[in-house]
Order: structure tokens, then C-alpha cells, then sequence
């Protein structure tokens, strides 16, 4: 397809059509057609024509058309697109809920189109854990039990099976509630027992249809937040469907983005908010906020002045003056951050007899320092906080580079923040 | 007003009374057999319900109504109308129409549940059965009547015969709905988690529907009250005969006594059946 445009700069695997040897879902000209005798959509005579087309001369409604997506094993990836985009075709197109008119959909390399009836089904308990935009719960059993859902229908004893929904309940923050009925739960907490149902069984592929959206606002976000830090201990590859840019743009690593049945661009958050394949997603993204997406890895600058450790107070406090500075991030030999040096304290240390040869930790300020993966976001309170730029380093205090103010409001103006990144 | 044209007939009456004929000629001993298992199950209810005596019987109604119901009064109401009952000096044919019913209900349920079931699971199945559904309801009850004569003879068997015909569609109905409006997301979880179709019937739809499908098998028994009065024309013993018997020789108040007596059942019947529907 020529509007799939798919950013290479980062992540140049992503972008090969062949197999990928990491991909662990591989999607290859899927096609889903609705409606009556919907294989003639797929011969020479319409498969080129809009949607709108073929609906106006054939009566069939096109879901899906021509999905080629891939996807890595332990990866977050977002469908998204609004309604009638054909996300939620998609995703039941993964697990087989809705089966495809055309076109093939691997998994481990196995092709989940061509399987019979009793294999899907042991696939799917295998494979598979799914969470439902209206949680789907069965309201005539008890939290514990549709929790153990998964493992009931592959016949496993009663005892192993509450065992271990036991202790998914309480990863999701349930115990307690396990004897109470869904209806009787919040609709946060009902969502958090369809989430320990789908990973009762240690799934390898996690399925979201929507979890959150019908959470009011708080409740959403923090289930976001359990979700990112439950993702980062179990690694698995989750599918995530959402209408809502701003939740696909904290939670994914890649997102997808459906319109009217196609792919219109693949790329990371900061890739779709940067470089916008088309009109269409420049409109999605105008009231994303590049604020929790640009990281301080994009924007950071190497600092104007740098002064080293050893030098001395008389070097630093020659080197501010020819600077005109009344301060400067310090590093010591290994290019670790020790602090600021500050042209007071400098001065001060230089009247006090004896000579000083290297500069006394005491006499330096400390400053809040971020990662490079730190968002912008959680960059403003620190630079409102403090005069200087914001250090960015590594884990081993290593110094980076810096972010100024001036660098956050260029890169989150709105048109020239292309130019910047 | 213009006469339609005499010419043009078709002889449905004919090609009925044919099919009759035939179906009576080749298929007798089906229809015995049927008529055997239907014989034995009513006789069955009736053994049952007669031994059981009636001052254990008001008690045990009223002990339905508490406990079913949840409610004390209930259970002294339902008492009190079988005790009327009793004064009527109808005990033993209410218990025997009380056989009959539930009789035709049980085989209304075997036949109408897994019905419904196979209804909801195939749309072509439910365009070729509502129609016949539809027939069913709307057709005069009396003329269920006939054929079930002609295949059976007088007494309860044709009796319940018309009853089960008659009183069958509103379970089949109820399951049908019932099953088609349960929550498409629980279907599809239960179908993501890998059940097989029967674990996705028992584990999501039958329980789910559950609520539906009693107040079909509430309707259902309803009916099969209302039809096995007519079936009485049929000389299935009960109290429909005493109110036939009523009108024959135009004794108003006994009449009353008898279709008071049919009434106070209807309500105990209707009210425990429904409480079934109504408990999670």
C-alpha cells in the first residue's frame, strides 16, 4: 500500500516486508469481507475500489483490507483508530472470533487461517488471554471463578485451578473480593478480574478489545499505570485496541493506525506524533499533547560549558567569567555529574587560605537529573523548579547532555516541531 | 360484492384428511408407542399425586409458597385455595388435571428446550420454525383436538397430546431469545478462553438465559392448564369434565366450583413456576 508510510530512523527491522525472525504475529494481506457472498469482493473486478464502492455496487461491507502488520514477541502494540476503522475486526481476526475472507495470519509460525476446528481450540487455550471492552464476565459466578475461567475449560482439577486464579486475583489487586459476584464490583475492579482471567493461564499473547474505555478518567489511568508496570515484569506481547490517542500513546511501544479498514501508519508514539503520515493523522494527533511523548533523548543538547573537577576553582571560575555564567554542570574524569558549580561559592573557596587544588563537593549544588527516557512532561516541574538546564544522564550518572527551556518550547510548538527533532 | 369464482379451489381439506389417512395406516404402531410412554409418564404424576394425601399436600404447598416465594403470606394464599378446593369437593380430580399438566409439561420441556437451543444456534432453523411457532399459537385450540383423536383414541393420552402441541411454543420462543440476547462479550470470552461449543452452551448461554427461558417454561405451563380443560372434551378425566358437565346440564354454580377450582390452581402454579424465573 502507498500510504502506509513506516519510519525506518529508529528501528529499521520494523520496516522489512519479509518475515522478521523476531515477529511473533505475521499478517499478511488479510482481508475481511462482510456480507453476502462476500468472496466476489475479493476477484480482479472490485478489490481495487473504495470501500464505498464496493459497498454502493456489491451490498458487501469491507472490514478489513490488505493488513500487513508484524508483530515482536514482548511488544506493546496498539490498534488504533475510531469506530468503524475495523480495529476490533482485527484483533478478533487474531484469535479467530471473526474468521478472514483472505490472506493469512501466523503465530510462531503457525498459520491460524488454515487451522481445524479442535486445533484452534487447543490454540487458543495455549496461546491466548483476552480482556473485553465490557469485561464479559459471567454474572452467575463468583470473582475466583471467572477468574479460573481459562483453566476450567481445559479441565483442570478444581483446587489447582483456584490456586492459581488465587494468585492472579492478587496481582490485580483482588484479594479479598473473591467470593463476591462481578455485579456487585466497580466497573475498575470488573475489569481487573477479566484481566487475572486472561493471565490465569501465563498467556504468551495478551488481547485487549478496549479494556479501557468504559472506566470513568482516574480509575483509567491508573489501571494504565498497573498495566505498564505489570508489562514490564511478565514481557508479554500484548494487543491493545483504543480509540483514545492519549492512552495509545503512553502505553504502546508501536502503534497501528486503522481508518476505514487499511493501515495508514505503523511507527512509535514519537514517530506518529513527529512525523504524521497524512492529513488524517495530523488531525488525530492535533490535541496529543508532545508532552508525554517527546522524551529528553530527542532534545537534549550537549552543554554549552562544561567544567571538569580536577581543573580547579581558579580554571571554573576563569572559564564562568569568559562565559559570562554565574554557574556550570561539573563532571568529574569519567564524565560522571557531580553538580553545579556555582561563581559565589567559587570565589569563596578562593579567599579561603591554602591553596584549593580540586574543587569540594560541598562546595557544589545538587540538581535533579532525568534519564533520556524521561518525557517531557516530568521534565516541566523540574525546570520550573530550578534555574538551570535539566542534566540528562545515564544510569551511571554519566552526563548526556542538557534540556533547556528554550528546547522544550521549540519542540512542542506546534508546525516547527518537525525541524526540531 | 363480487363472488369469487368457484372454480378455483384447492383441496387442502383433501390432501389433510389424506395425509391422515395414510399417516394412520402406515404409522400406527409409532403412534402406540408414543402413546404407551405418554400413558405411563401421567400415570406416573398421577399415582403420585394421588397417594400423597391432603393434609400433607396443603401444608406442602404452603411450604412452596414460603420458601420458593419468600414470602409468608404467599404460603398461607396458596394453602387456603387448595383447602377451597377441597370444600368444592373437587380434591381428587384437581390432583388428577394438576397430573396431566405437569405430565405435558415435562414433555413440552424435553421437546421445547433443546428446540430453542438448536433455534438460536441457526438463523435458517429459526426462519423455517417461527412460522410453524406462529401456526401453533394462533391455530383453535379444538382443532388440535381431532387428530389427536384419530391417533390416539379418547382419554388423557390424545388430551395431552393436544396440550403438548399447544403449550410447547413459548418455551421453544423464550429459550430461542433468551439465548440470542446473552451478552455477545461473555459468548466471546468464553470462545477466546478455548471452550468448546457445548462449554460455551452450559457454562455462558443456558445459565445466562436462565431468567428467559423460566418465564417460557412459566407461559408454557400456563397453557398446558388452559388446554387440558379442553382437553377434558376428549375424556381425559379431570376438573375441564366437570365444568363440560356443568354447561351440559346448565348448573351455573357448579360450574363456578369447577372453574374456580381450575383458577385457584392456575395461581398456584403460575406463581411458583415464576419464581424460578426471578432468582439469579
Amino acid at each position: 500500500m502507498s500510504e502506509i508510510k513506516t519510519q525506518t530512523q529508529e528501528e529499521p527491522d520494523t520496516a522489512l516486508p519479509e518475515i522478521n525472525k523476531t515477529s511473533q504475529i505475521v499478517i499478511k494481506d488479510l482481508w475481511k469481507v462482510f456480507g453476502r457472498d462476500s468472496k466476489r469482493v475479493l476477484g480482479k473486478k472490485y478489490k481495487d475500489l473504495s470501500k464505498d464502492e464496493i459497498q454502493e455496487k456489491t451490498g458487501c461491507i469491507v472490514g478489513l483490507r490488505d493488513i500487513n502488520l508484524e508483530i515482536k514477541k514482548g511488544e506493546f502494540y496498539i490498534l488504533m483508530g475510531l469506530s468503524g476503522s475495523g480495529k476490533s475486526t482485527l484483533i478478533r481476526n487474531l484469535i479467530r472470533l471473526v474468521n478472514s475472507s483472505s490472506g493469512s495470519i501466523e503465530i510462531n509460525g503457525k498459520n491460524l487461517t488454515k487451522m481445524k476446528q479442535e486445533e484452534l481450540i487447543e490454540f487458543r487455550r495455549q496461546t491466548y488471554g483476552m480482556v473485553f471492552q465490557h469485561y464479559g464476565l459471567l454474572p452467575h459466578q463468583t470473582v475466583l471463578d471467572n477468574a479460573a475461567y481459562g483453566l476450567k475449560v481445559r479441565g483442570i482439577v478444581k483446587e489447582t485451578r483456584y490456586e492459581k486464579a488465587s494468585k492472579v486475583l492478587e496481582t490485580v489487586g483482588l484479594k479479598g473480593w473473591e467470593n463476591y459476584y462481578p455485579g456487585s464490583l466497580s466497573g475498575g475492579m470488573q475489569q481487573r478480574v477479566g484481566l487475572a482471567r486472561a493471565l490465569v493461564n501465563d498467556p504468551e499473547i495478551l488481547l485487549m478489545d478496549e479494556p479501557f474505555s468504559g472506566l470513568d478518567p482516574l480509575i483509567k489511568r491508573q489501571m494504565q499505570d498497573e498495566l505498564i508496570e505489570l508489562q514490564d515484569k511478565l514481557q508479554k506481547t500484548i494487543i491493545f485496541v483504543t480509540h483514545d490517542l492519549h492512552e495509545a500513546l503512553k502505553l504502546g511501544d508501536r502503534i497501528a493506525i486503522l481508518r476505514n479498514g487499511e493501515v495508514v501508519q505503523v511507527g512509535t508514539p514519537e514517530e506518529i506524533v513527529t512525523q504524521p503520515a497524512d492529513g488524517y493523522i495530523q488531525e488525530f494527533i492535533r490535541d496529543a499533547s508532545p508532552a508525554k511523548v517527546i522524551t529528553a533523548r530527542s532534545i537534549m543538547e550537549p552543554a554549552k560549558i562544561l567544567l571538569y573537577a580536577w581543573e580547579g576553582p581558579k580554571t571554573a571560575l576563569t572559564l564562568l567569567r569568559a562565559n559570562k555564567r554565574r554557574g556550570a554542570f561539573i563532571v568529574d574524569k569519567s564524565h560522571k555529574l557531580l553538580g553545579v558549580a556555582q561563581e559565589d561559592k567559587l570565589e569563596k573557596l578562593l579567599i579561603k587560605p591554602g591553596k584549593v587544588e580540586i574543587i569540594p563537593k560541598s562546595a557544589l549544588r545538587q540538581v535533579t537529573s532525568v534519564s533520556p527516557d524521561t518525557i517531557l512532561e516530568d521534565i516541566f516541574s523540574i525546570i520550573i523548579k530550578n534555574p538551570y538546564p535539566v542534566p540528562v544522564v545515564d544510569e551511571n550518572n554519566k552526563l548526556l547532555g542538557v534540556v533547556t527551556s528554550d528546547q522544550i518550547f521549540e519542540s512542542i510548538s506546534p508546525m516547527e516541531g518537525e525541524d526540531n527533532v | 360484492m363480487f363472488k369469487f369464482p368457484e372454480v378455483v379451489t384447492i383441496p387442502l381439506a383433501k390432501v389433510i384428511d389424506f395425509i391422515m389417512s395414510w399417516l394412520l395406516t402406515h404409522l400406527d404402531g409409532f403412534f402406540d408407542a408414543i402413546g404407551f410412554i405418554i400413558l405411563q409418564v401421567v400415570l406416573a404424576f398421577e399415582t403420585i399425586f394421588l397417594f400423597i394425601p391432603w393434609f400433607v399436600m396443603i401444608p406442602l404447598a404452603g411450604l412452596a409458597g414460603w420458601k420458593l416465594i419468600g414470602k409468608k403470606r404467599s404460603g398461607l394464599l396458596f394453602m387456603t385455595l387448595l383447602f377451597l378446593i377441597g370444600t368444592f369437593g373437587y380434591w381428587e380430580l384437581s390432583m388428577r388435571t394438576l397430573s396431566l399438566v405437569i405430565a405435558s409439561v415435562f414433555f413440552a420441556l424435553i421437546m421445547g428446550i433443546p428446540l430453542g437451543i438448536s433455534m438460536a444456534r441457526s438463523d435458517r432453523f429459526e426462519a423455517i420454525l417461527k412460522p410453524i411457532l406462529d401456526g401453533m399459537q394462533t391455530m383453535p385450540s379444538f382443532v388440535y383436538l381431532i387428530p389427536a383423536l384419530m391417533f390416539f383414541g379418547m382419554g388423557k393420552v390424545p388430551a395431552m397430546f393436544a396440550t403438548i402441541i399447544y403449550a410447547v411454543p413459548p418455551v421453544i420462543r423464550l429459550t430461542n431469545v433468551g439465548i440470542r440476547t446473552v451478552d455477545k462479550e461473555a459468548v466471546e470470552a468464553s470462545l477466546a478462553f478455548g471452550a468448546t461449543a457445548k462449554q460455551v452452551l452450559f457454562d455462558v448461554q443456558l445459565p445466562l438465559a436462565k431468567p428467559s427461558i423460566m418465564v417460557g417454561i412459566n407461559q408454557t405451563t400456563m397453557m398446558a392448564l388452559a388446554m387440558v380443560v379442553i382437553g377434558s372434551m376428549i375424556g381425559a378425566k379431570g376438573l375441564g369434565m366437570e365444568v363440560l358437565l356443568a354447561i351440559n346440564r346448565i348448573e351455573v354454580g357448579k360450574g363456578f366450583e369447577a372453574g374456580l377450582s381450575i383458577v385457584f390452581l392456575a395461581i398456584i402454579v403460575d406463581r411458583i413456576t415464576f419464581s424460578f424465573s426471578e432468582k439469579k
